[in-house]
């Protein structure tokens, strides 16, 4: 049961082959299982049930949609009413939400099933995720490896096929990354598609959820529940939502991809490299055409990145005082200790530095040369997708320059991980659709992923393009050993 | 040697909007701790704001007002600092881009006209509330006030006195509550004051070092806080000493400021663009509906005032202070028309007087506009004199009906009649032959003693003028 898509396992609900409960008893007790992987931090058994429960009955009145029943794992960085919230921080370890998050609020409505709360990089900061305060996610390929991050615990869970799908949030690759690394399939949509209201805030000018799933139909599914106009989020963007599942099996013959010649340079690994260079051909066969295309100015992207995600960071991170909710120090003297020590203790060393770089960015006096610095760079990122669009529809590329790395590898040097996302994070900064498709493995048998970037807006598109593949490939149904 | 004062002044206007400036929450004042903030008020994770347009609109309306540049696109700022009262570590405010910029505002002051400018006006959200009383030795905190929408108005150092000060300020007030954008409650915050003050040597051209005086939340402390502090930085300069920059803390129960942070000890505020607010955008035909929603302002109703009823300016000043007044005024001229001058004076003498005696708005009078001119029309038919006037409005106030009803209840209709007048002034003669002798002689001052009598004979009622004109004939012994 858990080797099916969401289109076989939504067939067999509404044939009533299977129940929702029963699919989500078979996936709770898988997760049970692999707790190992410590891919999840919450898991409500009692909870799932019932609301499986109600999915069955909404099942046999015939009220049901195409997601109704099917359990869906959601990174914790979503708050959800009367559940932990914890976005892998000491500092809202015992935080229950008052309230859902829309996009939590759209998986109530379509009938899913909360099957838990999946592990990521504390406060979504991390590669590796390894700075979750509940500990790191094993990558379910080889479990000496990290399985990316920040949203790692979804990524594992769907490779792992501890969960249908899951969903995840990208601020510099948070999705693609992960994806990359456990060979599943991840979008971030365009900034503005997905409401980020209830959805923890990283760098608010760069945060979007978006589906993590096994294939790029089971992630159109997903979006087309995710997507919408929000009236709660200001920057979300009022745009009729297309329905992703209708444009997958369209012709690409014509397609244009576009290369950017910036992403195969120094520092790609040779095995990346060469899947990425296989699956190119691949999409030749299907007759598309590859157009080499430039982003000059790619290598500012990380610079650029770390002045406005943490200048952000360090003001959206403000409000974990210890005054109103989460962590407070149990010891201190006056406002100012409490302040401090709650935050001291509160956060990990990665959350904690990057507060500082962005507090720094921001001080009087080094605003104009960081942040507003940053701000045009950004400017000049975008504007380089704009120009390459011109001559191609899709660009293509590596996910990340290497595979799954082993614990503790990068840990010491900060500056290298945040290579890991060299790069995811432009597509951030121009605000554009990114995915991330499995297209082969290492020697070691780790995942590797091919990158697939669209214009503003343009999902349907990417989702149908990596469709396509997937029909004629099986990378995406590769299951890891032991699962 | 002789100094120069300078007074720039920022006043924090609540506008008076249903809800919260970028949440749903209700702003109304006086509602139990905490029960009027929401999770976007709290700053739960997640949350995020959605302004309000209707605070955009109050903030177009005020510009306008000042004959200001309103920005099409203005864009909101978060200003960070740690305080318990402010939730996300955050107040989004403007900073580089305001809605309203360069305004102006005319005051008088001794019968001087001065233009006092505005550099900006922009919107911000309030914070909550600190509650150290209550709590022995912790601190509560009210989270009603945050997001609440306020119009920060900033003024250029214009004014050269503390009375200058006051004057801006009240004119700022008159206007905020005429746009019904503010209900002007200072004690309840709703309008409130932060002054810079500096002193420079009379002729020079340089700005002295300033202190923003914070706290000053009357009009009278307003003018006593700037007299305290022009006097303490001329005492601190001519003693040899330097002002520094600080905020300093009024306290008007001393009558003194107090240093309250140095700018060595000022937030550096990390201002950034707000990335989960799009740039503020109005459209023009916003603007010009907003243009055309504008009340009659305070300075043209005063013109209009002299010009159409004939007032004094100070009448004017005083009836177009509040449009409440004003239109108050203007329903009691429409039903008694030609009476423009003494229906003034009743408004401005016993109506004014009762509404501060018994602590009501003209809104809440007993006595209303209509019935208001019910009684100037009894006046100026002659049916009763001004003295029985004042104990008309006095029963009309305490709820015994209209004009008109209390004088036929209390009969108190004015005796017009020659002749019963005369046989009152017959009675009082024949009754007091002492004194009409001593009138006689020469003693003159006794025409105010039989004025008197007949009065009260009369229960007040004689037409005053025909008590005086008889009683002159009849005392000096003239046939009438």
């Amino acid at each position: 049961m858990h080797e099916k898509s969401i289109a076989e396992l939504s067939k067999a609900l509404n044939n009533k082959d299977i129940s929702s409960h029963e699919l989500t008893l078979a996936y709770l007790d898988r997760i049970e299982a692999h707790r190992d992987l410590n891919a999840f931090v919450t898991v409500d058994r009692a909870r799932a049930l019932k609301q499986a429960q109600a999915a069955d009955a909404r099942l046999k009145s015939g009220q049901s949609g195409m997601l109704t029943g099917i359990p869906i794992a959601q990174k914790d960085i979503f708050c959800t009413d009367g559940l932990p919230t914890t976005c892998g921080s000491r500092m809202l370890a015992n935080f229950v939400a008052p309230y859902d998050a829309t996009v939590i609020q759209k998986f109530n409505t379509a009938g899913c099933v909360l099957l838990g709360k999946t592990n990521m990089d504390e406060f979504a900061m991390g590669s590796s995720n390894e700075t979750s305060f509940f500990g790191p996610v094993h990558n379910p390929w080889d479990r000496r490896c990290v399985p990316g991050g920040s949203s790692g615990g979804s990524a594992a869970a769907v490779a792992a096929r501890l969960a249908p799908a899951a969903t995840g949030t990208d601020t510099g690759g948070s999705i693609r990354q992960p994806a990359a690394l456990t060979g599943i399939t991840g979008l971030k949509p365009s900034y503005g598609r997905v409401s980020r209201y209830g959805m923890v805030a990283f760098a608010s000018s760069l945060d979007q959820g978006g589906p993590m799933a096994r294939s790029a139909e089971d992630a159109a599914l997903l979006l087309n529940v995710m997507a919408g106009f929000d009236p709660r989020d200001s920057t979300s963007v009022d745009r009729p939502v297309p329905d992703y599942t209708r444009t997958l099996d369209e012709s690409i013959v014509g397609l244009r991809i576009g290369l950017p010649r910036e992403y195969f340079g120094e520092g790609l690994g040779t095995e990346v490299g060469r899947m990425i260079e296989a699956a190119l051909d691949q999409y030749r066969k299907l007759g598309a055409k590859v157009v080499e295309v430039s982003l000059p100015n790619s290598r500012l992207a990380i610079p650029c990145y770390y002045v406005l995600a943490p200048a952000e960071a360090s003001s959206n991170l403000a409000r974990y005082d210890g005054v109103r909710y989460g962590y407070r120090a149990p010891e201190y003297a006056d406002l100012w200790e409490m302040y401090a020590k709650t935050r001291a203790q509160g956060f990990g060393a990665e959350v904690k530095r990057r507060i500082m770089i962005g507090t720094y960015a921001l001080s009087a006096g080094y605003y104009d040369a960081y942040y507003l610095k940053a701000q045009k760079l950004r400017r000049l990122i975008s504007g380089d997708f704009d120009r390459a669009f011109e001559r191609c529809d899709v660009i293509m590329g590596p996910t990340s320059p290497t595979t799954a790395f082993e614990f503790g590898s990068k840990t010491d040097d900060p500056v290298a991980m945040y290579l890991s996302d060299i790069y995811t994070i432009s597509v951030n900064l121009a605000g554009l659709p990114g995915m991330s498709i499995p297209a082969g493995f290492d020697g070691s048998r780790r995942p590797i992923g091919l990158q697939i970037i669209g214009r503003y807006f343009d999902e349907a598109r990417l989702l149908n393009v990596a469709h396509k593949y997937q029909q004629v490939t099986d990378w995406h149904l590769r299951v890891p050993e032991g699962f | 040697m002789e100094w120069e004062t300078v007074i720039g002044l920022e006043v924090h206007v609540q506008l008076l909007t249903k809800s919260k400036l970028f949440s749903g929450s209700s702003t109304r004042f006086g509602a139990e701790p905490n029960t009027q903030a929401c999770a976007v008020d709290i700053a739960l994770p997640g949350v995020l704001p959605v302004m309000n347009k209707e605070a955009a609109r109050m903030a177009v309306k005020f510009g306008l007002a000042v004959g200001a540049t309103i920005n099409r696109r203005s864009v909101f700022a978060r200003k960070n600092y740690f305080y318990p009262d402010l939730p996300k570590g955050y107040q989004i405010s403007q900073y580089e881009l305001p809605v309203v910029q360069l305004g102006k505002l005319v005051i008088d002051v001794d019968g001087e006209r001065k233009e006092i400018g505005i550099t900006r006006a922009h919107l911000e959200e309030d914070a909550g509330k600190s509650l150290h009383e209550e709590f022995e030795g912790l601190t509560g905190i009210d989270l009603n006030r945050a997001g609440t929408p306020l119009l920060e108005i900033v003024s250029e150092p214009d004014m050269r006195s503390a009375r200058e000060a006051v004057a801006y300020l009240k004119k700022l007030h008159v206007l905020v509550r005429y746009l019904g954008i503010c209900d002007g409650n200072m004690q309840e915050g709703s309008f409130r004051c932060d002054a810079n003050v500096s002193v420079r040597p009379r002729g020079q051209h340089a700005f002295g070092t300033r202190a923003e005086l914070k706290n000053i939340n009357s009009f009278r402390f307003v003018e006593k806080a700037i007299e305290y502090e022009i006097a303490r930085q001329i005492d601190l300069i001519e003693g040899g000493g330097k002002v520094v920059q600080e905020t300093r803390l009024y306290d008007s129960v001393r009558n003194e400021t107090r240093s309250m942070r140095s700018k060595e000890e000022a937030h550096d505020y990390r201002y950034f663009p707000d990335p989960d607010l799009l740039p503020l955008q109005l459209e023009a035909g916003f603007i010009e509906e907003t243009a055309k929603s504008l009340p009659e302002l305070p300075d043209a109703k005063r013109e209009r005032f002299v010009r159409e009823y004939g007032l004094t300016a100070y009448d004017a000043e005083v009836l177009t202070g509040a449009h409440e007044i004003a239109d108050y005024y203007e329903a009691a001229v429409r039903a008694v028309p030609g009476q423009s001058k003494l229906t003034a004076n009743w408004i401005i003498g016993d109506l004014s007087g009762y509404l501060n005696r018994d602590n009501l708005e003209v809104t809440a009078a007993p006595v209303t506009a209509d019935m208001l001119a019910g009684l100037v029309r009894r006046i100026a038919d002659n049916t009763i004199s001004g003295k029985i006037a004042k104990e008309i409005f006095e029963a009309m106030w305490g709820g015994e009906g209209d004009a008109d009803a209390v004088i036929e209840k209390k009969g108190l209709r004015q005796i017009t009649d020659g002749s019963a007048i005369e046989r009152v002034i017959e009675d009082i003669m024949a009754q007091n032959p002492k004194q009409l002798e001593q009138y006689r002689c020469g003693q003159e001052k006794l025409f105010g003693f039989f004025v008197g009598q007949v009065m009260k004979a009369t229960q007040g009622k004689a037409n005053p003028a025909q008590v005086n004109e008889l009683l002159r004939k009849k005392l000096s012994g003239t046939p009438a």
